[in-house]
């Protein structure tokens, strides 16, 4: 058999391999259910409360809006946690030490970050649609592009993800990211409109592509009629697929070159060393 | 000295040959301004099992991955099964296999899903000869993992763990082998399974095996030869008989008359005796003589390159370190 089929077909058993793990120890569990229990508990304390402007529950405009951020924060920060983690560990340096085995780390790392961003989404759906209603779950076209928004978000996402899982080699310093992370979510209109906000912050938002994942689960299963509360008046697809593919385009070209870069570094003694810091500072 | 190989002696050009697995010349690395190792050489052939000893600092791991690929080198002529191993490729990866400390990967997974995905890399590397991978089944009874094939790695105690570390490091039937203190943490009858089991990949398999340790004892016990590495060189380069042997040549004498101790250092210890024994007879107890170890051997080289004395000093400070 070729090398590189033999290491993609690697790859994605050794994705199917982690997903199966995940589901098997109570701190990946746990990551899978914590979001949804936020979600839930978000939409409960919305009951009542509208989208401004227009008699549409606040809690269902919140529930795609909430599966976009997912998406963002799956390929952004869950994909850059597990190559700092993995880097620590030494899984990196194993793969580095088998033939083709970066390849087959980075496959395994896609299937497994894809699957587990659908399975998330799955949790996240079905417990919710008990508490929101006036969504489009019966339209194919909403479930169409609530697809095409997922494959295209995943793609913008993932390869910027490892490009930061690259550059941080500290575990502590993955805070560095969260923060940020966590006010461009609320720069990014997930829980409430920003049509309110100062254009300059508007501004900054619609650079990052949480806010224009979150547009595009909205416009996917809200009414089209929502579309009129949005910046511009529209779902602005053209739009969402301009800014995401920027983002696809800059990660696809960035990656390789970081991560060779990483990968290039890696030695026994680093990891060694890494293992003794660690140990210092539990200490 | 004068009786140890210096490495500037084996400077002639070496011919082409392929059971040259190791073929390392005027390896030089520099950090910055500092220079780690300053013109390594050293050779090794098919079947060969290498011990590289030295003190922490002296540049083991640093040679070890530039041997590994994993690090450049600042200059020399470096080649690895052939290779120059800042540009091998994954063929030539393939037919090696790395075993370090400091691993904790794959904590999640299954002793036995570890090894058939890893070795699940090596399949299009099969040749007639060497069929790759192992079979998971063997290999975990090869290494001793049978009984935890079903457990999660990270329930493995530490021995079984450095265990499985070994058993990735061989599942692609490797050439050429570098272990980095490999039995750290196993209890002695582990120990004396992993020694019969470098006997065996060198014998049966044929394979090159380059280790580090810091158990002189262990280094006796598995290499054919041995490599000191003590300020960025090679210091030293023989088997273990012949370091002993040719360093510290001289024998250890110890005995009491009238209840004080004596100690004397001879390269002749049958003549002094017999003049002992005719001076003093019976006066003579608790004689003990005793060769000198490889032990004594190391200590009196790296006592030497460090403290920069040079020139037949080693027997001397060998014997001023018994007597002390």
């Amino acid at each position: 058999m070729n090398p590189t089929r033999a290491a993609v077909r690697a790859g994605v058993r050794r994705g199917v391999i982690e997903l199966r793990n995940s589901f098997t120890n109570a701190q990946d569990v746990w990551g899978y259910v914590f979001p949804t229990v936020v979600l839930l508990v978000t939409i409960f304390f919305m009951r009542g409360a509208t989208v401004p402007g227009t008699g549409f529950s606040l809690g269902s405009r919140t529930l795609p809006s909430v599966l976009g951020m997912g998406i963002a924060f799956g390929g952004l920060i869950t994909l850059a946690q597990q190559i700092v983690v993995e880097r620590e560990d030494g899984t990196l340096l194993r793969a580095k030490a088998t033939p083709n085995g970066m390849l087959g780390y980075l496959i395994g790392k896609l299937t497994l970050m894809s699957t587990v961003a659908l399975v998330s989404m799955v949790i996240q759906i079905v417990p919710a649609l008990f508490l929101v209603e006036g969504l489009r779950l019966t339209s194919v076209m909403a479930w169409m592009t609530l697809l095409v928004v997922v494959v295209i978000g995943l793609v913008a996402t993932l390869p910027i993800g490892a490009v930061i899982g690259s550059l941080i080699e500290n575990p502590r310093n993955l805070g560095l990211v969260m923060l940020p992370m966590m006010g461009l979510i609320a720069l990014s209109g997930i829980f409430y409109p920003i049509n309110g906000y100062p254009g300059w912050l508007q501004a900054v938002a619609q650079v990052f592509p949480i806010y224009w994942l979150g547009l595009g689960m909205r416009s996917a299963l809200l009414p089209d009629a929502l579309a009129a509360v949005e910046l511009g008046g529209s779902w602005r697809h053209l739009e969402t697929l301009g800014v995401l593919g920027a983002w696809a385009v800059l990660g696809l070209v960035l990656a390789p070159i970081v991560l060779r870069r990483m990968a290039r570094r890696e030695s026994g003694s680093r990891v060694a060393a890494r293992r003794e810091r660690a140990m210092r500072q539990i200490t | 000295m004068t009786t140890v190989e210096l490495p500037g002696a084996a400077a002639a050009p070496h011919p082409p040959d392929e059971d040259l697995v190791l073929d390392v010349r005027d390896l030089r690395m520099r950090y910055g301004s500092v220079d780690v190792l300053h013109g390594v050489d050293f050779t090794a052939r098919r079947g060969e099992v290498l011990a590289l000893l030295g003190p922490n600092g002296a540049g083991k791991t640093t040679t070890i991955e530039v041997l590994e690929g994993f690090r450049m080198r600042s200059a020399g002529e470096v080649r690895v099964l052939g290779v120059d191993p800042g540009r091998g490729d994954e063929r030539w990866r393939a037919r090696m296999g790395v075993v370090l400390q400091s691993w904790r990967d794959h904590g999640k997974w299954r002793v036995r899903e570890v090894l058939a995905h890893l070795g699940a890399y090596y399949a299009p590397y099969a040749t007639e000869r060497v069929r790759r991978p192992w079979p998971v089944d063997d290999l975990l009874d090869t290494v001793g993992l049978a009984a935890h094939a079903g457990k999660r790695v990270n329930q493995l105690s530490g021995g079984q763990r450095r265990r499985l570390d070994v058993a990735v490091g061989i599942v692609g039937r490797p050439e050429l082998l570098f272990l980095d203190e490999p039995t750290v943490g196993f209890d002695p009858a582990a120990r004396r399974e992993f020694h019969d089991l470098v006997h065996r990949l060198a014998d049966l398999d044929d394979t090159t095996i380059l280790l580090t340790t810091h158990d002189l004892d262990e280094a006796e016990k598995l290499a054919d030869r041995i490599l000191i590495l003590a300020g960025g060189r090679i210091i030293a380069d023989g088997s273990p008989d012949a370091l002993a042997r040719r360093v510290a040549g001289d024998v250890e004498i110890r005995w009491t008359r009238d209840g004080q101790r004596f100690v004397h250092s001879t390269a002749d210890a049958t003549a002094f005796l017999r003049d002992l024994l005719r001076e003093h007879g019976d006066g003579v107890q608790e004689l003990e003589v005793r060769r000198a170890s490889l032990e004594d051997a190391y200590m009196a080289l790296v006592y030497e390159q460090e403290s920069g004395v040079r020139g037949g000093t080693a027997a001397r400070v060998w014997q001023q370190g018994s007597q002390g």
